[in-house]
Order: C-alpha cells, then sequence, then structure tokens
C-alpha cells in the first residue's frame, strides 16, 4: 500500500462522527454518576463568603463544595501543571467567573437549579482590569524568547532612509470550539479515571497527579474524541479538578460540563496584545531594522508569555533586530495558548507594517517581501527548508495579483469598494518525545495505540495512513486507538506537533513491527505482499499469534543545526461598503509549504479553517469587559462574534510540496497552526487597499471604517 | 433555570385563565427567546402555558390588507407570497432575522415581545432596572456598543432587538390583542412603551392579554418598501442599526413616507422627523439627505455606540435611495 501516505484517505472515524456513536467527554455514562455546576465570581477581586443552605436543601442535591468543605489539594503554580488553579483552596477571588463554590445534585437540572440558589457576597477589593492602567514589566519566565538584539535597531530606524512605525492591537479572544469544556471523574479508592476534553491526556495526568499527591500510576486521563481545542484545550483547568474533588467528596462519579456563558472566564483566552512595529529600510525596500515590542496581559497569579515577536527573527533577513516582550498583570485568568499563540498577533502586526512599507517605498508588497527574503534566521541558522518565495508566486498567481491597481480606493465594484491584500506567514516546527505501540494480530490486520488526541483535526486517519503504509495494510484493515493515558506516551495536540511527534513514533514503531515480520520470513519481503491475509498466513507458519511493534521517537541533532519552519502566503480580497463601514471578504487563497502532507483532505481542512479563524480575527472577535467590575460581557455568541458561513467565501489553499529531511522520520512540520498567521493582516491590508484608512486596531468593525 | 409546570392550552379562555390565577405564570409559543432567558435565570415562571396550540397560524387577505396569525412562523410569514409582494420590507426584515432554524420554531406574536438583548439585563449578577426595578442602568457607563442613542432614560439605554417590529412600524400594522375586556386593537406605535422610569414595562400589554394576530393594511408605500440592516457580521446577529423605509412616490413627489429604525431605541423607533422631511418633496438625493440627518435628531451617544448616529444617517440615506429608486 505504498503511496497511502498523502492520499486524500477519508476520514476514518467519519462514520463515528456523523452518526452520533463518537462519545465525547460530557457523554460518558457511568454507574452512580452525579452531576456537578460550578457557581463562577461575578467580579474581579474580593473575597467571597458563600452562604449555601438553600442551594443544599434543594431537590436532589447531594452536596455543595466550597472552600470551607473543600479537599485540600496542591493548587500548583511551580508543582502542579503549568499554571495555578483556582480550585476552592481559599475565598480570595482574583478574576470574573472564578470557581466559587460547585453544586452536586442527582441530575443535571437540579444542580444548574440549585447552583442559582447560592448567595455569594463579596467584600470588594481593588481590581486591575484596565490594560493601560497596568504596569509593564519584563517577565521572569520566558527565558530567551522575552527579549533579542541584533545590531543596533534604533540607531539604524534613525537612520534609515524609509521607515514605518505604528502600534498594532489584537484584544482578548476566546476559543469558542463547539464541544465546551467537560470532564468526569471517578474515583476507585487511590485510582483516578477522567473523561476530560483536553489535548494532551499525559499532560493532564502529571496536573492531576501532582495536585491530588498521588503517584502518576494512580490516574489515568481518557480522551477519545475532542469537538476542538485550538490550544484552550492544552491544560488543565479548575472544572477539571473540581470535578475530581468533588467525585472525592460525594464519592461517586461527577460530570461537570461548561455552559457556553462558563467558556468566557473559567477558562482560557487569548491575551491582549499592544505591539509596536518599526521598520527601517533602504528606498530599495530592503530591511535595515526591525524593532517588535509586545506588550501582553497576564493575570495577577501566574505568568504566561507567548512569543509574539518570534516571527520577526524568522520572516525576513535584516542586520538589525530588536524584540522584546513585557507583560501587565489584570484580575483575569490566564491567559493560554490560542491557535499560533505568538504568531498569529505577532504576524497581524509585522505584515500590517509590511504593507506600510510597501505604501512607502512604493514597492509592490509581493515584491517587497520577496526582496527581503532570508536564508537564515536572526540568530545566523540555515532554515531546513524554506518555501515563502514559493508561496507567495503561487499564490498570487492562483489569487490573481496582477490585476491589482495598488493605489487606494481605485478599485470598485458599483458602490462596493475592492480590495486586495497580502502577508506572508510561518510558523515553527516543534517536535517532542513520543512512544507508540503497533501490534500485528493473528489474522494479519493490525492495532496502533498512541496516548495522543485527535482534536478533530484527522490524527486517527493520518496515523492509521502512517502504520498502513509501512505494513502494507489497506487502512481497513487497521485498527487505531488514541487519547488514553495507558497508552504509549505523546505529548500534547498543541504547537502543531502532534503529527511530527506522534507520527513518527507510529512510523517507527511499524518499522519495528515490520522488521520482526521480516525475520519471521527469513527476510523475504515478498511474503508480506498481500496484506492482511499474506501476513496472517506468514505468522501462521511461523507459530506467532501476536508481534508488536514498539518506539521511541524523539528530535534528532538536527534541531540544533537548523532553523525549522513553515512558511506561507495569504491572499485576501474584500468588499468595503464605504457609507455604512461594512467589510465582507469575498475571496482567500493561501498557500503553504509545511513539510510533506500526509492526507491532503484533512490538511486543506486545517488550512481552511485558520482563514475562518483569521476572518474572525480581522472583523468580528472581540471580548469586551466592563472596566469597572472587570467583568466580561460578551459571554455569549451573540455577543462575542465568529465567523458564520455567510462570512466565509471560497477558501482557496495551495499545497506548496516539500521534501525536508531534517525535521523528523516522515517529514512533517505541522499545519495546524499556520493556517491562521498572516490571515488577519492580510484582510486588513485588503482594507486599507479598499479604504486608504489603515485600521491598527482589530478587529475592524463598521465604526472604524465611518469616520 | 428553576423548575417549573407547564401546560398546553387547548383554547385562548383557559390559556387566559391560566395566567389570571397565577402572576408569574408566562405564555410559552416558539421559546426562542423564553427559554433562552431561563436559562440565564432572567425569567423563573412558575407555570409555562403553551399556547402553540391554539387556532392562530393562519396568513389571510383581508379587504384591507393581510391579517398574520399571531402563531404564525417567522419563516411561513417570510415565504408567504403575499407578504413578499405587498410588504417587501417585512419579508426582508424576517429573512434578516436570526437563523432558517429559530425562524422555523419563533412566532411573530413572541418576536413583538421578545426582550432586550442589553448584556446587563441578561446577567444576573448585574445591575439593571428593566430586570431588578431600583439597581440602576449600569450599561449607561458600561459596555453600551449595541445600545440606545434615542428613546433611553436615566434609567434604561437598552435597544428592542426585533427586525421584525421596525419593519412592521413601516406599514403601520396594527396588533390584535384579547384581555379581560374582550378584544381590542393597538398600532404598532403604541404597542411598545419606552422605558421612562418604569423599564420594566416593555408593551401596553397587561398580565394574561393575548396576542391574536397582526394586521397588515395594504398600501402604495408598503408595496414600495425595503428593509436595510446593517452588522458586523454577514448573517445571524442583532442589528447594529437597521432602516425600514416605505415611500410612495407619484408625479415625482412623495405621497406619503415611513421611516423606522431599528438597534437604536429601546423601542423600534419611528422617525418622524425624517417623514416630515420628505412627506411632500421631490423625490430626490437632496431630499433623501436632508431626511436621513432629520432621522438623527435629539440622538445622543453614551462613547462605545457614537457611532450608530452616523450610521443611522448613512443608512437612512441608503434606503430611501433604495425605495426612491435613485440608487
Amino acid at each position: 500500500m505504498s503511496g497511502l501516505v498523502g492520499a486524500p484517505v477519508d476520514r476514518v472515524d467519519g462514520r463515528l462522527k456523523v452518526t452520533g456513536a463518537a462519545k465525547y467527554s460530557a457523554e460518558i455514562a457511568l454507574p452512580g454518576l452525579v452531576y456537578g455546576v460550578m457557581v463562577l465570581s461575578t467580579t474581579a477581586s474580593g473575597t467571597s463568603q458563600v452562604d449555601a443552605d438553600a442551594a443544599r436543601r434543594a431537590p436532589g442535591v447531594i452536596a455543595v463544595m466550597t472552600p470551607q468543605n473543600a479537599p485540600r489539594v496542591d493548587s500548583g503554580g511551580n508543582g502542579a501543571g503549568d499554571r495555578t488553579l483556582m480550585v476552592l483552596q481559599d475565598e480570595v477571588v482574583r478574576y470574573d467567573r472564578q470557581p466559587v463554590a460547585v453544586v452536586v445534585a442527582d441530575t443535571f437540572e437540579r444542580a444548574t437549579d440549585a447552583a442559582a440558589m447560592v448567595r455569594v457576597r463579596y467584600a470588594a477589593a481593588p481590581a486591575v482590569t484596565r490594560f493601560d492602567a497596568a504596569a509593564e514589566y519584563k517577565p521572569a519566565s520566558g527565558g530567551r524568547d522575552v527579549d533579542k538584539h541584533k545590531g543596533d535597531a534604533a540607531a539604524a530606524l534613525a537612520q534609515a532612509a524609509v521607515k514605518v512605525d505604528g502600534t498594532y492591537i489584537v484584544p482578548v479572544e476566546h476559543h469558542n470550539p463547539m464541544e465546551p469544556h467537560a470532564t468526569v471523574a471517578q474515583w476507585d479508592g487511590d485510582q483516578l479515571t477522567v473523561y476530560e476534553s483536553t489535548q494532551g491526556v499525559i499532560n493532564a495526568r502529571r496536573t492531576l497527579a501532582q495536585t491530588f499527591g498521588i503517584p502518576t500510576a494512580s490516574v489515568r486521563v481518557v480522551s477519545k474524541f475532542i469537538g476542538g481545542g485550538f490550544g484552550g484545550k492544552g491544560s488543565v483547568w479548575p472544572h477539571a479538578v473540581l470535578a475530581a474533588m468533588a467525585a472525592k467528596l460525594v464519592n461517586r462519579p461527577v460530570k461537570i460540563v461548561l455552559s457556553r456563558p462558563q467558556m468566557f472566564g473559567s477558562v482560557g483566552f487569548r491575551p491582549q496584545t499592544v505591539q509596536r512595529v518599526a521598520l527601517g529600510a533602504g528606498s530599495d525596500g530592503r530591511l535595515s531594522a526591525i524593532i517588535h515590542e509586545t506588550s501582553a496581559q497576564t493575570s495577577v497569579f501566574d505568568e504566561f508569555m507567548a512569543g509574539t515577536g518570534a516571527i520577526s527573527a524568522v520572516l525576513y533577513g535584516t542586520p538589525n533586530l530588536t524584540i522584546t516582550h513585557r507583560l501587565r498583570r489584570l484580575n483575569t485568568s490566564t491567559p493560554t495558548f490560542m491557535r499560533a499563540p505568538g504568531e498569529a498577533c505577532g504576524s497581524f502586526a509585522l505584515e500590517s507594517a509590511m504593507d506600510e512599507l510597501a505604501y512607502a517605498t512604493g514597492i509592490d508588497p509581493v515584491e517587497l517581501r520577496l526582496r527581503n527574503d532570508t536564508q537564515v534566521d536572526a540568530d545566523g541558522k540555515p532554515f531546513s527548508s524554506r518555501a515563502l518565495r514559493e508561496a507567495l508566486r503561487q499564490g498570487a498567481e492562483r489569487f490573481g495579483w496582477s490585476r491589482r491597481d495598488p493605489r487606494p480606493r481605485s478599485m470598485r465594484d458599483g458602490r462596493l469598494l475592492v480590495g486586495m491584500g497580502v502577508a506572508a506567514a510561518s510558523y515553527p516546527t516543534h517536535r517532542s518525545a513520543a512512544s507508540a505501540l503497533v501490534r500485528v494480530n493473528a489474522d494479519g490486520t493490525a492495532l496502533v495505540q498512541s496516548s495522543g488526541v485527535d482534536i478533530g483535526t484527522g490524527a486517527y486517519t493520518v496515523f492509521t495512513q502512517i502504520a498502513a503504509e509501512q505494513l502494507g495494510l489497506p487502512v481497513e484493515q487497521v485498527r487505531i486507538e488514541l487519547g488514553d493515558s495507558a497508552f504509549p506516551a505523546a505529548p500534547n495536540a498543541g504547537g502543531s506537533q502532534l503529527t511530527a511527534s506522534a507520527g513518527s513514533a507510529i512510523k517507527l514503531a511499524a518499522l519495528d513491527a515490520r522488521a520482526k515480520l521480516l525475520a519471521l520470513a527469513r527476510g523475504d519481503a515478498s511474503a508480506l505482499i498481500g496484506g492482511a491475509a499474506a501476513i496472517a498466513a506468514l505468522m501462521r507458519t511461523g507459530g506467532v499469534e501476536t508481534i508488536e511493534g514498539r518506539s521511541d521517537a524523539k528530535p534528532g541533532d538536527d534541531a540544533q543545526k537548523y532553523a525549522m519552519h513553515s512558511f506561507g502566503a495569504q491572499f485576501a480580497e474584500v468588499r468595503v461598503d464605504p457609507d455604512l463601514g461594512t467589510v465582507r471578504v469575498v475571496r482567500f487563497v493561501n498557500a503553504f509549504g509545511a513539510g510533506r502532507i500526509l492526507n491532503e483532505k484533512t490538511a486543506r481542512s486545517q488550512y481552511i479553517g485558520g482563514a475562518v479563524w483569521g476572518i474572525g480575527m480581522a472583523l468580528l472577535e472581540h471580548t469586551r469587559y466592563d472596566e469597572r467590575s472587570g467583568r466580561i460581557m460578551t459571554a455569549n455568541l451573540a455577543e462575542y462574534l465568529v465567523p458564520v458561513n455567510a462570512d466565509v467565501p471560497a477558501i482557496e489553499p495551495i499545497i506548496i510540496p516539500e521534501d525536508d529531511p531534517h525535521v523528523n522520520e516522515i517529514g512533517v512540520k505541522g499545519i495546524g497552526e499556520i493556517g491562521i498567521v498572516g490571515a488577519a493582516a492580510a484582510i486588513a491590508n485588503a482594507v486599507y487597499h479598499a479604504t486608504g484608512k489603515r485600521v491598527r486596531d482589530l478587529p475592524i468593525t463598521p465604526e472604524k471604517l465611518l469616520a | 433555570m428553576n423548575a417549573f409546570r407547564y401546560a398546553q392550552a387547548r383554547d385562548a379562555a383557559s390559556a387566559m385563565a391560566a395566567l389570571a390565577a397565577d402572576p408569574r405564570a408566562r405564555y410559552i409559543a416558539g421559546g426562542t427567546n423564553v427559554v433562552d432567558l431561563m436559562k440565564e435565570g432572567v425569567e423563573r415562571p412558575s407555570l409555562l402555558v403553551d399556547i402553540t396550540q391554539l387556532p392562530l397560524r393562519g396568513i389571510d387577505r383581508t379587504a384591507t390588507g393581510v391579517r398574520v396569525g399571531a402563531l404564525a412562523l417567522m419563516s411561513d410569514v417570510a415565504d408567504h407570497p403575499a407578504i413578499a409582494r405587498d410588504y417587501p420590507v417585512v419579508a426582508q426584515a424576517l429573512l434578516a432575522s436570526a437563523s432558517p432554524q429559530l425562524r422555523n420554531m419563533a412566532t411573530i406574536g413572541g418576536n413583538l415581545m421578545q426582550r432586550t438583548r442589553c448584556a446587563y439585563f441578561r446577567d444576573v449578577s448585574q445591575h439593571c432596572n428593566k430586570r431588578a426595578p431600583g439597581t440602576g442602568c449600569a450599561a449607561i457607563s458600561g459596555v453600551n456598543r449595541r445600545h440606545a442613542v434615542v428613546g433611553g432614560s436615566e434609567q434604561c439605554i437598552c435597544t428592542h432587538a426585533s427586525d421584525l417590529a421596525v419593519a412592521l412600524l413601516s406599514v403601520d400594522a396594527i396588533v390584535h390583542v384579547r384581555g379581560r375586556a374582550g378584544e381590542r386593537t393597538v398600532p404598532l406605535e403604541r404597542f411598545h412603551v419606552l422605558p421612562g422610569s418604569t423599564p420594566q414595562r416593555e408593551t401596553v400589554l397587561e398580565h394574561g392579554d393575548l396576542i391574536t394576530a397582526v394586521e397588515l393594511p395594504a398600501s402604495a408605500a408598503a408595496r414600495n418598501s425595503y428593509y436595510l440592516k446593517v452588522r458586523d457580521r454577514a448573517s445571524y446577529e442583532f442589528a447594529l442599526v437597521s432602516v425600514a423605509a416605505a415611500l410612495n412616490v407619484a408625479g415625482g413627489r412623495i405621497r406619503a413616507a415611513r421611516v423606522a429604525l431599528g438597534g437604536v431605541a429601546p423601542t423600534p423607533w419611528r422617525a418622524h422627523a425624517a417623514e416630515a422631511a420628505l412627506l411632500g418633496r421631490p423625490a430626490t438625493g437632496g431630499t433623501f439627505a436632508a431626511a436621513a440627518e432629520a432621522a438623527t435628531r435629539g440622538m445622543k451617544g453614551y462613547g462605545q455606540n457614537d457611532f450608530k448616529i452616523v450610521l443611522v444617517r448613512r443608512a437612512v440615506n441608503r434606503a430611501l435611495q433604495h425605495v426612491g429608486a435613485i440608487a
């Protein structure tokens, strides 16, 4: 079955999903299961005093968990997990929608009703709710990613023939996966089993074990199907720990499913960033300086820093570069990873600035980017492969860039203004250690096991393809099991690294199994041709019941020698109503070189999804807070807008073939995140082309174009 | 959501009797609004009286126009040929509302009764005079991008969420109501009431009153009508600003004009000043621009919603150009 990898194979879990047979965490039914509903704070700072008498007397209520009776746990920070979890260990409220109690009842409805009966009084304390009001500081975490200096960017900027210097703002955004966070927790003595909507069961297992002070081996985390994660499910959040605490308290399995309003504030979000990008260039457009300064928010109790400026060390060559990151502490929950955590925002600033430079120099925006292409990153490392040039060229061709009249407001469609914009994209290729098991059964079929989670991207399918190809089996003869911490370890499905990590491990495990089959056939490879029937015959002859292929795959030396990134180009066409200020994206072409593509169909879906996210980021998404209380006032899908079908035009992804022998055993770079990088900038640049208005603070809503 | 009782009414009299017996009882039809509000804890009815079995679904032509039953579905009204032909503004407003799934559930009467989307009203932890009289209006100096620029008071600056009601206002619709004293009619313009010092009161209906129908009088202006809805995204969003315009032009002069606005006031808002600037004048760009300017008279922003005043002027102008056939 060579040639399986790369083929547009249908999702192997597609039938389960469309028939409803795929069970998500919220659908797990266990004997004796009871239902937890969180009571969340309604203010961002103070101390809570909970009166739960009425709730305790309500029908069906089993317990109300408050700081008074909650089991003591290690709520983290240093020890447990990647963040401090506010899980009823004290009465201090540090952010809006922090859990202050959990009501457990025999039905979800009764728990919900009783939760509304919990009275909470707050002794208010001053809250920092405005970005501008928070002091800026240099983060202690983040290591060498915090600041980067090369040459003297300030001096070079001062001397540059052409310069642009702007401030770019991306507001707080929320992930809003279709599937809300959900946890089902069950104790059996000191053994904890958690069915959790998470992007990584191994990470979740470690955090839960540390939180409860029990050995890792005592915790099992299962996450079979995820209705979208986008980074928001990359960490353990308070509700998951609270479900396990409540299960301990009532000695029964407990389920907690977040409501849509609870998805705002009680879990993570993309922090607001305010970025200054200054570019200096010669009149030929060649960059002499890039200054990229980021100020972002974190919580009052933890640090979260995304490498917002990192993209400025990768996309273009410049002799002088300054990248800095600073944080501000606000009374919110701690921000988290959200699809291309640094690059999504960083590219909006850098690629808007590049568009401004194109106008300042009079050079075509595609040509300007080509002129500043580089073969080494800011540290002088060569790229393992780099498709920026090809992506810009093919994208421009497909998009019809040559039809663009560069003058702002020069193109019209009836009374509407037409705009075309471009932006470049890059995203780093990550990889972590991973293991896998490939077992060949007596009937010649195979079973693949990895703890990696398919968060909807198609991991079930591409992993099946990888194993099937190595074993010479059709995909139907390979069964795959993912998302269970009992299986061989894999990293989070985050940072676009799961396929590179677990996929490589699965290939190596399949090769190991194949080597054992070959040994059984005394080196006669022809004995393996003929699918499961041939393998079954071989095993029968050899008197073998099962064969197990195992692997421990990890990054090699090439990661030190090369800079490894995906590259791409985004092209957007918009129509702007000059009277009403409304913007609609009417066409979108994106092109990416991201190593080997394992499945063209699922890959295209990732690129299309990235563009859809770019439309939301550019035009719609904006979490608004009441600055008096720190309360989120857009905690539903009518106030927090994401694109609907009518907002999404034809999106045409172009896959640039790329053969990179350095990245990993399967040659993949990861495709989950690069699709959003630069997408918002391409749209903002198109809006500028249409209107002559440069909007530097997202989203681009009508009021910003009416003036 | 609180525990509640549920009863299905067989006829209007028993439905009304059920409400008369319980001040915390509420009617439910499509439920697309009241169930939402119950989930948020904003509405906590003791009893839901399901009126969907009452014979109020008809869409019938009458000697003077069309009578739409209160329980007619939004989708059915939008698709009705007489509505599309004689009241295009109504069909357009319906199709610009919500989503197909919601329009297949929601009723015309329920649409008129829908409550504001104000985030402070819908969040029971926040101060809101409409939900909890006397607690204050948090929106006035809070998150108010979607709030009113006219018709509000120091007690409340919410906006009415309905597209349909704005369109109905522009065709002089009349609401038929059955109450304790029998049937009565209320012109739509007097059906919703401004917040003043009692923002908890939103319509002229008394507890237990039942909307039975909405009557749409035929007119030349209604036949030449248009709904323009401005919003951030292309579909499935409440209006930032909307305009329902109906114009009868004969001999180059405007013989009848209606301009109604959505997204700007606590009720569907009739722009009388704009209409006065149109009536009897030539149907020209200059007339429409002057009427658009007049439509903004007396409007006042609260910060985030300041842009709506400019948007009203531009949108009214655009809508009038459309019905004035000079676009």
